[in-house]
């Protein structure tokens, strides 16, 4: 075999395996263009202000979605609400206070297996728990309390993640000028850790948003005459909506099914990307 | 010029409200980061609590090899053997999909791009796993159900293939993000030391990286077949849910997940169809607990082997 | 002259000292001659090991009040871990363990009694590498007294001046205080750092190799600091450049850890031109004529 040859097979298989795993990534590319177009394409008609303003008449086969809206924003901020505190508290545990042990190592493979629960697992566990145990019924609580468990493992892991990014320099410094360690957390190092701990939770609060299976039998109901009035009410959400409408409603109307997922993804994806590229941009400006 | 040191009587004052104020956050703190274990636990004994019955009246040996799945006869059946390979078949069609693509994909992420295109592609992956697994549904049902259909001349759309290919689709950001962070994590001097040898860029890649990546990439797998296993929505709106034992990807299954939600809407709450589903819903708890368990102690070494 | 005078009494020092210590009440109200023999340390028998790595054995000193103390010794020696001791930063790493008596003006400040937070007001510390919080300069500086619970602007905006004037920082800052601290440059971030340790009204300030990150000017700058400094405060100060030491330092301490196996001890401390010209023990001499060789 001649050296010529060697190389030019080389080159030969080079060019190959880029063009294998690079049709790999344009095929990605193209599903998640395609997804993003089709909903689009076949949602957009149907969004107008009588869409977003009007609720569902004849079972949402007519009519808008507003109640479906109103009720997902009670749920995500529900959820925010308890998720938030709760998780960045365990964030701060973990980074700040946790010893080296077993019983950390623990606490981590629980975080990191709480994220891998199918949905409809903590679905079950909602009901039990939340709808019958203590007894808060099918409402906008039990759902949350529900979500707040599945994202609660986002939440903690952002945190840790953003507070290990903050130099020990800088809690020394604040500790010798005789600041507490809890005040060290507060002033110096939670403001620093924000933009990371900020986009995780909203990437995590975002997920929770599409989520149909944990609120399947927890709260969220078909149709409502009125609109949320506390969190023990039932709600509607925008992809139950979704699901209820395709599987449970005889000549559901396409354009509102499209326009109810335009309106949710555009929500969720919107907010999600917009978080991840303001962290990587955030990561960029900000060299320790 | 300096003025005295500041009044220390002000200070030792506040020293012991300050210490019972800490003490309350550190401890809320504490709590805090214990919640995990205990939301953990909390998910297992209540899953436990309610299967008992099933457990009692139908038997977990009989359940789990039964092969008739009649929840509503009189008395009812219950083997969830149907369901289990129903799970397994869509999976199965999922990581068909998934595992080649999204390692491709994540090999040529993290080997031959451009951080230009590194960070489209990091925007496209997060856009698709932010949406929701009910409109992955409603693109299955408009697209892939008629488009099954149509291939392969069938009476219904509504197939293990279906459902698996949506799933596959679905499981690829799972994929492609742990794969890449696996190679990113290959260090710099390895691949320079072959580079030095030698060997192009791809054969870097195959012989050095991708092998030293390899327990990350295997995790990466687990971790979308836990995620494949325990989707709910988009299967229950395209598989067909029968309740029979399939035997090729191309009939209609049910599975684990989409029986729980189909079902538990029409139970009596206390019922032994109610506790049956809380049982499938334990073995779907211990399926994906042990994936997951895998997944974290391969990538937990490599973590360890990689630091210096 | 009250300050020379103190500086060479110790015992004066001591007892006066002692006496500021169990009345803090009248602190304010007292002379600022009574303040100003504040600030000496008094070390003996200071054993430090991590885990079960001996690092320091048996280190007993005096650091006498408005004066610059210099600790050198070859890097390893446990320079870094003795200045930990002194406001019980080592607290802040785990399996660090402590054994010995070190004192603040006579009380004991290893003990139960003394809360490590109110000892680190009085003794503040300078890093090696520039590390101002992520705030604005003003912010930086206002950190400590804020600790302190002092909220009143007037008060701060007087503490931020003094401070940045302390550090011969002012003048370069006064028009930006709002700007946030890591637009400025290496030197002034370090000295912006000594600035925010002296808005706490330390009586000591230790130093861990404070210039070593820095251009040679910027050096020169915090060693002018240092210079003017010491008539108010007791400064530590770690440092492996040994004209430095020479230059600006009225004692010397030098640690030597002889081998891996036994944990450094204190090889001799003395009045730094001696240590300098002619010094006791001759690994001292050879330490020193080996680094300006
Ligand atoms: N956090 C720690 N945990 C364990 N060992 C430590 C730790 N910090 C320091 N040591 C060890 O203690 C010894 C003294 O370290 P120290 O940092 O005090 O030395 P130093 O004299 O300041 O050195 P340098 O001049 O390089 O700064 C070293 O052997 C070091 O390995
Ligand atoms: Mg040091």
């Amino acid at each position: 075999m001649s050296g010529m040859s060697r190389t030019r097979r080389a080159r030969r298989s080079e060019a190959v395996a880029r063009a294998v795993t690079g049709l790999a990534a344009v095929s990605v590319v193209s599903v998640a263009l395609f997804v993003l177009a089709y909903i689009v394409y076949h949602g957009i008609g149907a969004i107008d202000w009588t869409f977003l303003t009007d609720v569902p008449r004849d079972r949402g086969r007519e009519g808008g979605i507003l109640p479906v809206i109103v009720g997902t924003l009670w749920v995500v901020a529900t959820t925010a609400g308890l998720t938030l505190p709760i998780g960045i508290l365990a964030g701060i545990y973990l980074s700040e206070y946790a010893p080296r042990t077993f019983t950390t190592r623990a606490i981590r493979l629980a975080i990191t297996n709480m994220a891998g629960v199918p949905s409809i697992v903590y679905g079950l566990f909602g009901l039990a728990a939340f709808v019958l145990l203590a007894g808060f019924g099918r409402s906008i609580i039990a759902s949350a309390l529900t979500l707040t468990c599945m994202t609660l493992p986002v939440v903690i892991t952002a945190t840790e993640e953003a507070l290990r990014q903050i130099p020990q320099d800088l809690r020394q410094a604040s500790l010798a000028l005789g600041a507490t360690r809890l005040r060290t957390i507060y002033k110096v190092v939670l403001p620093a850790a924000a933009p990371g701990i900020i986009t995780g939770s909203i990437l995590g609060l975002a997920r929770a948003a599409g989520e149909t299976a944990p609120i399947l039998f927890t709260g969220a109901v078909f149709q409502m005459r009125k609109l949320p009035d506390g969190l023990s009410s039932r709600f509607m959400s925008l992809p139950y909506h979704i699901y209820a409408q395709v599987t449970s409603v005889p000549g559901w109307s396409p354009t509102l099914v499209w326009g109810t997922a335009l309106v949710l993804v555009a929500g969720v994806s919107v907010v999600s990307v917009v978080a991840a590229l303001w962290r990587s941009a955030q990561r960029r400006r900000v060299k320790w | 010029m300096r003025t005295p040191p500041s009044d220390g009587a002000r200070r030792l004052g506040r020293t012991t409200t300050r210490r019972a104020a800490e003490a309350v956050v550190r401890a809320i703190i504490h709590v805090c980061g214990w919640l995990a274990i205990v939301i953990l636990a909390a998910i297992a004994i209540f899953l436990a609590w309610n299967s008992v019955r099933a457990f009692g009246e139908a038997g977990l040996g009989t359940m789990l090899s039964g092969t008739a799945w009649y929840p509503t006869s009189d008395p009812g059946k219950f083997g969830m053997l149907p369901l289990i390979l129903g799970s397994l078949f869509v999976t199965g069609v999922a990581l068909a999909v998934s595992v080649p693509v999204g390692v491709a994909a994540a090999v040529f992420i993290s080997e031959f791009s451009g951080p230009g295109v590194k960070d489209v592609m990091k925007s496209i992956i997060e856009f698709m796993a932010a949406v929701p697994s009910v409109v992955y549904g409603l693109i299955g049902v408009a697209v892939v159900i008629p488009l099954v259909k149509d291939v392969f001349a069938l009476n219904s759309g509504m197939t293990a293939l279906t459902g698996g290919i949506v799933l596959g689709v679905m499981s690829l950001p799972t994929v492609i993000s742990i794969s890449e962070d696996a190679l990113h994590a290959v260090p710099f001097d390895l691949r320079q030391g072959s580079a030095a040898l030698g060997n192009t860029r791809w054969q870097t890649t195959f012989k050095v990286t991708v092998p030293a990546a390899g327990s990350g990439i295997f995790a990466a797998v687990m971790l979308g077949l836990g995620r494949a296993i325990g989707e709910t929505m988009a299967v229950l709106m395209l598989t067909g849910n029968a309740a029979v034992m399939p035997t090729t990807v191309l009939e209609s299954v049910r599975t684990m997940t989409g029986t729980i939600a189909a079902e538990m809407g029409e139970v009596v709450q206390g019922g032994l169809h109610y506790s049956v589903l809380f049982a499938v819903g334990l073995v779907l708890f211990a399926i994906t607990f042990t994936i997951n368990l895998a997944a974290d102690l391969v990538l937990e070494r490599q973590r360890k082997r990689w630091r210096r | 002259m009250n300050a020379l005078l103190l500086e060479r009494d110790g015992t004066l020092a001591y007892t006066a000292g002692a006496v500021v210590a169990d009345d803090a009440v009248d602190v304010a109200t007292r002379e600022d001659a009574t303040a100003a023999v504040r600030g000496t340390f008094s070390l003996s028998g200071v054993s430090v090991a991590y885990g079960r790595d001996r690092v320091i054995e048996g280190v007993g000193m005096e650091i006498p009040a408005r004066s610059v103390t210099a600790l050198i010794g070859p890097s390893g020696c446990g320079k870094s871990t003795l200045l930990r001791c002194l406001n019980r930063m080592n607290d802040e790493i785990g399996n660090v363990h402590v054994d010995g008596r070190i004192t603040l003006d006579g009380a004991d400040i290893m003990g139960k009694a003394m809360d490590p937070v109110e000892l680190r007001m009085r003794v503040g510390q300078v890093f090696q590498r520039p590390n101002p919080f992520p705030m604005s300069i003003y912010d930086n500086i206002a950190y400590g007294p804020r600790t302190q619970g002092i909220r009143r602007k007037s008060e701060l905006d007087l503490l931020v001046e003094e401070s940045l004037r302390g550090a011969a920082l002012w003048d370069e800052v006064k028009k930006s205080l709002k700007k946030h601290a890591f637009e400025l440059s290496g030197g002034q971030q370090q000295r912006l750092c000594i600035a925010r340790a002296l808005a706490t009204k330390p009586e000591v300030i230790l130093m861990d190799e404070p210039a070593s990150a820095l251009d040679p000017i910027s050096t020169q700058q915090i060693e002018d600091t240092i210079a003017e400094l010491k008539d108010s405060v007791t400064i530590v100060i770690v440092t492996h450049n040994m004209q430095q030491a020479a230059r600006i330092s009225n004692q010397t301490a030098f640690m030597l850890r002889e081998s891996l196996e036994e944990p450094a001890h204190l090889v001799e401390m003395g009045d730094t031109k001696k240590m300098f010209t002619n010094p006791d023990d001759s690994r001292t001499e050879s330490y020193i004529t080996g680094r300006f060789g």
